[in-house]
């Protein structure tokens, strides 16, 4: 049994938020630098120049990539040979999310009823996603998720008869909707099976893989292959106005799933694919 | 800069219907002077207002806004990261505010037909700045102050100073889309 003390997990979680969101990844920033390489037209090219640029400036000045600071979700992974100490781990990633939003001048993005809608002031509650996993590790990841991706995100109850082809014009379908609406070039984070709830986290943690790598399963690997070649021939191209860099990524996690059932989660995510990770 | 390297209209904003109607969908601009943000709750608002006859943060004659929620400003700095939020949310209240004189907005995404027939009929043009470009476009706003609705918080309607605020013609007023290839 290994004690942690929840100050500690507040104190990640807070510096975790500003890193996330001033910091893009550097195989994000790869990829982009990449395929603007590939681009032949000008307006393209010069998107993807802007991308880099801001990127380049948000960690020059410590300004946020982009204004929407996102929702913060919280990945939890715990060993389960911690005790946590000090109070509830929950409000301490709470206090965290509330510190870093201030302290890192983030914008505060939350309201505190779907339908009253009153902002909460500092960006909390988070999305916390729990794990419990072997061990007496507390890995952390905190991933601020914009809403202009996460709208155009989708869910698709398929049935098994439709197979294959449905899964993947479940997923065409949402990205030649969502057009120029996400802020193309998408990072795509995607679930496969399980029930509805199920597809729809492991679509959200799917986005947590870093860009470039694939999925370990043979034939899904090769469906993230397709599917990017596909989307990337659809023209939609960065900032929707044409080009060959509609996705970045194609991310698929897959989950067992009921006999009578094929779900399929669809988390549509922008370049500014934020996350950071601390292990305690 | 990269966008500083291609030629660009400068325009100086406000505008009024009849300069809106001679922009063309692709023209590449380079914005100066004084824009309003509003984006969801703020427009929600003052829609409420003008259907009780209330006043609004700004006249709308001739105006122009910029769908933004900006991050807040850094000491030293005159605002946070301030790039565009998707426009249709704002379809709803759109076509009422450009009939009261609206002539600009700037945001990013597609527009419904009900916001492209009301720009066609009174004269107004959709602009768009690139998403995900927040950091580098608050470079280019050298002034800001909240005017109304502070309790929105991001979404408080704030007036904007732009200098050399690069910015692409997405929508013309004759219904012209960038989009359409």
């Amino acid at each position: 049994m290994r004690e942690i003390e929840v100050d500690i997990v507040e104190n990640s979680v807070a510096v975790l938020c500003i890193e996330s969101n001033t910091v893009l990844g550097a195989d994000i920033e790869n990829r982009l630098g990449l395929m603007r390489d590939l681009e032949a037209a000008e307006r393209p090219r010069a998107i993807l120049d802007e991308l880099l640029e801001n990127a380049a400036i948000a960690r020059a000045k410590g300004l946020p990539i982009c204004q929407d600071t996102g929702m913060a979700v919280v990945y939890m992974q715990i060993g389960q040979d911690v005790h946590f100490r000090g109070g509830l781990v929950e409000e301490a990633i709470n206090r965290g999310v509330s510190r870093g939003y201030r302290e890192g001048y983030l914008r505060a993005s939350v309201v505190s009823d779907p339908l009253l809608r009153i902002n909460t002031g500092d960006n909390t509650p988070a999305v916390i996603l729990w794990d419990i996993v072997p061990g007496d590790h507390v890995d952390i990841t905190v991933a601020p998720k914009g809403f202009g991706s996460e709208n155009m995100s989708s869910l698709t109850m398929l049935t098994p008869s439709q197979g294959v082809e449905g899964v993947r014009e479940a997923i065409l379908s949402t990205v030649r909707r969502a057009g120029p609406n996400p802020c193309p070039p998408v990072i795509l984070g995607i679930g496969i099976g399980g029930t509805m709830d199920m597809a729809a986290r492991i679509a959200k943690l799917a986005l947590l893989r870093p860009v470039g790598e694939k999925s370990p399963v043979g034939h899904i690997a090769v469906l993230e292959d397709e599917l990017l070649e596909e989307i990337n021939k659809m023209d939609i191209g960065p900032a929707g106005l044409g080009g060959k860099t509609t996705a970045l990524a194609v991310h698929i996690n897959t989950y067992p799933t009921h006999i009578a059932g094929l779900p399929v989660a669809v988390n549509m995510s922008c370049h500014a694919t934020r996350h950071a990770h601390i292990r305690l | 800069m990269s966008q500083d390297t291609v030629s660009r209209k400068i325009i100086s904003l406000p505008i009024t219907r009849q300069e809106a109607r001679e922009l063309r969908a692709g023209d590449l601009l380079f914005l100066r002077g004084t824009i309003y943000t509003a984006r969801d709750a703020a427009h929600k608002r003052m829609t409420e207002a003008i259907e009780k006859e209330e006043p609004l943060p700004f006249s709308l004659e001739n105006s122009s806004v910029y769908y933004a929620g900006p991050c807040p400003a850094r000491p030293g700095f005159v605002i946070g990261s301030a790039g565009p939020t998707t426009s249709y949310r704002m379809d709803a209240y759109a076509p009422k505010l450009i009939s009261l004189g609206q002539t600009v907005m700037l945001g990013k995404g597609l527009r419904s037909p009900l916001v492209i027939d009301a720009m066609k009929e009174y004269g107004a043009v959709y602009l768009g700045a690139t998403g995900g470009a927040g950091a580098l476009l608050s470079q280019r706003i050298t002034a800001c102050e909240v005017i109304a609705y502070p309790d929105l918080g991001a979404e408080a309607v704030r007036k904007l100073e732009l200098f050399d605020f690069p910015a692409v013609v997405l929508i013309d007023s004759l219904g012209t889309s960038l989009y359409d290839r």
